[in-house]
């Protein structure tokens, strides 16, 4: 279908660009264990492209291998035109790729601006005794990036936590910080790890508005797992689907939804 | 004020300041170099001073002529309170336009009418949610040429053959201006003390809104009555946070600001109120009843999670406060120990208290709209917070009594404001007439007759009588409210209503009566209040409607119903009007399902309608009733609420009766 395309125009006009990262022939195994088995998809700018599944589909580890905390056995991560080495993560920080966590992973003790503070870490440059000493360049710098990070803190209208410590937030606000932290990256590929994960239907709601219009307004390609099936056909341009590690479905929203591989994987196959 | 800022106002009365350009150009001569906006914007306050911001006003209204704003169009403005919106409508009477503000929270079917009813050619949006909306409203109308919007996010999309940011015209507007410059200053010149200077829709607890035509007389004198009363200076500081749409924002945020030269802060966002209140510390300021029971509620529950000691020293020193604090602000005289001891109570309590809620440079302040709590209202002037209260219409250009200082009670409304003639009539109902009595409701010559008379005296549908002692004006209640009970006794609903509202675990009570044999009412729990008690009592709960029926909840209410009951029972003339049943309403009474003005009134008849089966029961002696209710969600679609309700019977006083008739 889009495979050899330059790109592709969305039912809502909006230009998707060419591929981004290119998973080719991708098996992970945990002993013998096998997570991921000969998987291969690609992610194209400025699209929003979900994996779905049912669970210990193996939609996570798949997540980790794009973020390179995975580094597979077999199968190669080509990202923008070039084969991926083993990397660090803050090697892939460094590449633009950042990420929200299926469990909330904020400090806990900090306020939401302190927090979304560390997500600009890759652009600051002074060590640690200039800041201490709070002196020319630091200062320039800090200032330069809280300004980059109450622009982030207005797009979410998270103003109003500013300075509440993370650990008083309740469940949804807390999943929107974690999204102005990898967004305070400004990164050209956000991952999305399950973003709708035990919200309530208006902070599902919420929570959508606000990927849509990350994608629309700063153009990031954002790939994102997540259960609700409903909310992923909303959002996505294309949807990869798993199952016991294999890929069985790959296209848009509606190609996915009449997959009988898809719907036999959901629902269950009748065995009369 | 200062004598010769005094006098500056004066000269410049005299030399005919009869507009807000006028009014404009005067503070950016005498002191353009002082702040007129701030706007908490990504974390930081920003600045406009009255040079600057007068810049930004011209620069909007070569836009608006540039986009082919005629004289006479109606330019709808819908957003939050930002300085730009302010502009846009000083903008629009620049052009000779009329400003048309409107509640950024109806839904598009209410607006409709009101757009429809206008004729808005052109209109302003705060951001992508009211352009929607007004699309919508397009669709149906067909009149409006163009559209405007502060927010540019997620509008790149949208068809911009009829639309454009502000900002994009402000700068065509500019660019283009050697070509419309002549014709600015030629609309400017022409504007005179009788023309239009706003149009403001009255939500109405009745019927359809009607639109409030002021002139610039109105506007101005009405500012310049009440500035000079209250001692207003270009010194002051406000916070703009309340509907921009209701007639109050108007005269303080514009009104009063360019009369006075004033700053005028706007919030971060509607949920950085209390931060930002807190960082301005406004010395003049506004707010709804509610907005201070809240703060007086968030204090007793911070309180109460206070260290011992904390706790011992705040009640020991409120307890002194309640006694000498209201005296001393009214300049009564007070012996030197309790002067001594409210010094040293200023220090180590009310001070940082008052730091903490934002009225640490409160100078003078006003609530009205609604009667408040005697004891909330105390509360805060025994802070030494100089809150009083105000009786005020839209068609009155808000004022039509209010409090001088040293004269503040919380049963009254105080004496006719400056210029206002007051009168009541046979009826109990009170009329005025004032420099700031409307000019007519736009297109509908019956209402404004039957409203306003031929003498310009204008009936308020508010009973009330004059106190003869203090001169005083005491409210009853809305005039047609008032009524008779089926024994003849008078039935005046917001007196018992509010005695129930004034317990921090009730937000509302609508009570019912009239012309039965006895009274039944509604009620409403506190979310934050009831919320915080259950959280502490390990009540678990799950929903609204859940807590509201909590049998321990349920008793709570009970027991004040039961002592408001035995306050009411000691009123001669109100004592028929004693709960006997009551229920807790499984949902919230909201302006989106219309059981609320947008201002937050009750609308009587409209829930008396809608809710008929609960009433029925509550009349008929059974113990509970089921219901299905339907609701609106904040955009616009449809649901409904199914609940079983409690029924709970409350202790009534058994009294003589008295057959007072309502007069």
């Amino acid at each position: 279908m889009l495979d050899n395309s330059e790109g592709y125009v969305t039912e809502d006009g909006r230009k998707i660009g060419g591929v981004v990262m290119e998973m080719k022939n991708i098996t992970l195994r945990f002993g013998g264990v096998v997570a991921i088995k000969d998987i291969s998809f690609d992610i194209r700018e400025g699209e929003i492209r979900a994996i779905i599944g049912p669970n210990g589909a193996g939609k996570s580890s798949m997540l980790n291998v794009i973020s390179g905390f995975y580094v597979p056995q077999e199968g190669e991560v080509w990202f923008h035109g070039s084969k991926r080495p083993p990397m660090r993560p803050f090697e892939v920080a460094q590449q633009g790729i950042a990420r929200t966590f299926q469990n909330i992973a904020l400090f806990e003790g900090m306020s939401v601006l302190d927090n979304v503070m560390t997500g600009r870490l890759a652009y600051m440059k002074t060590n640690i005794l200039q800041q201490a000493l709070w002196k020319g360049k630091a200062e320039a710098e800090e200032t330069e990036n809280r300004e980059a990070v109450e622009k982030i803190i207005d797009f979410l209208e998270i103003q109003h936590i500013r300075k509440t410590p993370v650990s008083r937030l309740p469940y949804g606000l807390k999943k929107r910080v974690e999204l102005a932290r990898a967004l305070a990256a400004e990164p050209k590929l956000l991952l999305l790890d399950e973003p709708m994960a035990g919200m309530n239907v208006e902070e599902k709601e919420d929570m959508s508005r606000f990927i849509l219009d990350v994608n629309d307004e700063f153009g990031t390609t954002i790939a994102l797992i997540e259960h609700d099936m409903g909310v992923v056909m909303d959002l996505s341009d294309r949807v990869v689907v798993m199952d016991y590690g294999k890929k069985i479905g790959d296209g848009t929203p509606d190609e996915v939804r009449n997959n009988q591989e898809v719907i036999d994987a959901y629902l269950g196959v009748s065995h009369d | 004020m200062g004598r010769r800022e005094r006098l500056a106002q004066m000269q410049s009365g005299a030399e005919g300041l009869q507009s807000l350009p006028a009014l404009l150009h005067r503070n950016v001569t005498q002191f353009g170099d002082a702040p007129a906006y701030r706007e908490k914007e990504f974390g930081i306050w920003q600045c406009w001073t009255w040079a600057e911001a007068a810049k930004e006003i011209r620069a909007i209204a070569l836009g608006f002529l540039e986009i082919g704003v005629e004289k006479g169009d109606h330019i709808a403005v819908i957003g939050r309170n930002r300085p730009a919106h302010y502009w846009s409508m000083v903008a629009a009477q620049m052009v000779g336009a009329v400003p048309v503000p409107l509640y950024q929270d109806s839904v598009a079917e209410e607006m409709t009418y009101v757009m429809e009813h206008c004729g808005a050619k052109y209109v302003v949006c705060g951001d992508q949610e009211q352009v929607d909306k007004v699309i919508e409203i397009q669709e149906k109308v067909h009149q409006i040429k163009h559209i405007l919007y502060t927010d540019k996010r997620g509008m790149r999309k949208y068809d911009h053959s009829q639309m454009n940011a502000l900002e994009d015209i402000k700068a065509e507007g500019t660019a283009g201006h050697a070509r419309f410059d002549a014709e600015l200053d030629k609309r400017i010149s022409e504007i005179t003390y009788d023309d239009t200077c706003v149009m403001l829709y009255t939500s109405g607890t009745t019927g359809k809104p009607k639109g409030v035509v002021l002139s610039n007389r109105n506007v101005i004198e009405s500012a310049k009555n009440s500035a000079e009363f209250d001692h207003l200076t270009r010194n002051e500081d406000i916070l703009s946070y309340l509907p921009m749409a209701w007639v109050g924002d108007f005269i303080f945020s514009i009104g009063q600001a360019y009369w006075c030269g004033f700053c005028v802060n706007c919030p971060e966002s509607a949920d950085t109120m209390m931060t930002d209140l807190r960082e301005i510390g406004p010395t003049y300021f506004f707010a709804p009843p509610r907005v201070f029971e809240t703060q007086l509620t968030n204090v007793m529950i911070r309180m109460e999670d206070a260290g011992k000691l904390k706790q011992r020293m705040f009640h020991h020193f409120m307890a002194h406060a309640k006694k000498v604090g209201g005296l001393l602000l009214d300049g009564k005289p007070v012996g030197f120990g309790d002067r001594l001891k409210y010094a040293l109570g200023n220090l180590l309590v009310y001070g940082p208290l008052k730091d903490t809620l934002g009225y640490g440079r409160f100078r003078v302040g006003y609530t009205a709209g609604e009667a408040i709590g005697p004891e909330i209202f105390d509360f805060y002037r025994s802070l030494g917070i100089n809150l009083k209260q105000l009786y005020g219409q839209t068609e009155a250009t808000v004022f039509i009594t209010v409090q001088p200082d040293g004269e503040v009670r919380a049963d009254t409304v105080g004496v006719p404001a400056p210029d206002v003639e007051l009168k009541i009539d046979d009826k109990g109902e009170i009329h005025y007439r004032s420099p700031g009595v409307f000019v007519e409701y736009y297109n509908n010559p019956d209402s404004t007759a039957s409203t306003k008379d031929a003498e310009g005296w204008v009936a308020t549908g508010d009973a009330g009588f004059i106190e003869e002692s203090s001169g005083h004006l005491r409210i009853i209640d809305r005039a047609k409210d008032v009524g008779k009970m089926a024994d003849g006794s008078m039935f005046a609903p917001k007196y018992v209503e509010n005695k129930l509202k004034f317990y921090p675990d009730i937000l509302e009570v609508v009570l019912f009566g009239n012309g039965k044999d006895r009274c039944v009412a509604f009620i409403n729990i506190d979310l934050t209040a009831v919320g915080n008690w259950a959280e502490r009592n390990n009540v678990a709960y799950a929903s609204y409607q859940e807590l509201a029926g909590h049998p321990r909840v349920l008793e709570t209410i009970r027991s004040h119903v039961e002592e408001v009951n035995k306050s009411v029972a000691a009123d001669e003339m109100l004592s028929g009007c004693q709960v006997h049943r009551f229920v807790v309403l499984h949902k919230e009474l909201d302006a989106d399902d219309g059981e609320m003005t947008r201002t937050r009134k009750v609308r009587r008849g409209f829930v008396e309608e809608k809710f008929q089966d609960i009433i029925d029961a509550l009349y008929d002696g059974s113990s509970s009733v089921s219901t299905t209710t339907e609701v609106t969600y904040e955009d616009g679609r449809k649901g409904s609420i199914s609940a079983t309700l409690q029924i709970v019977d409350a202790p009534v006083v058994a009294v003589a009766r008295h057959k007072v008739a309502a007069e």
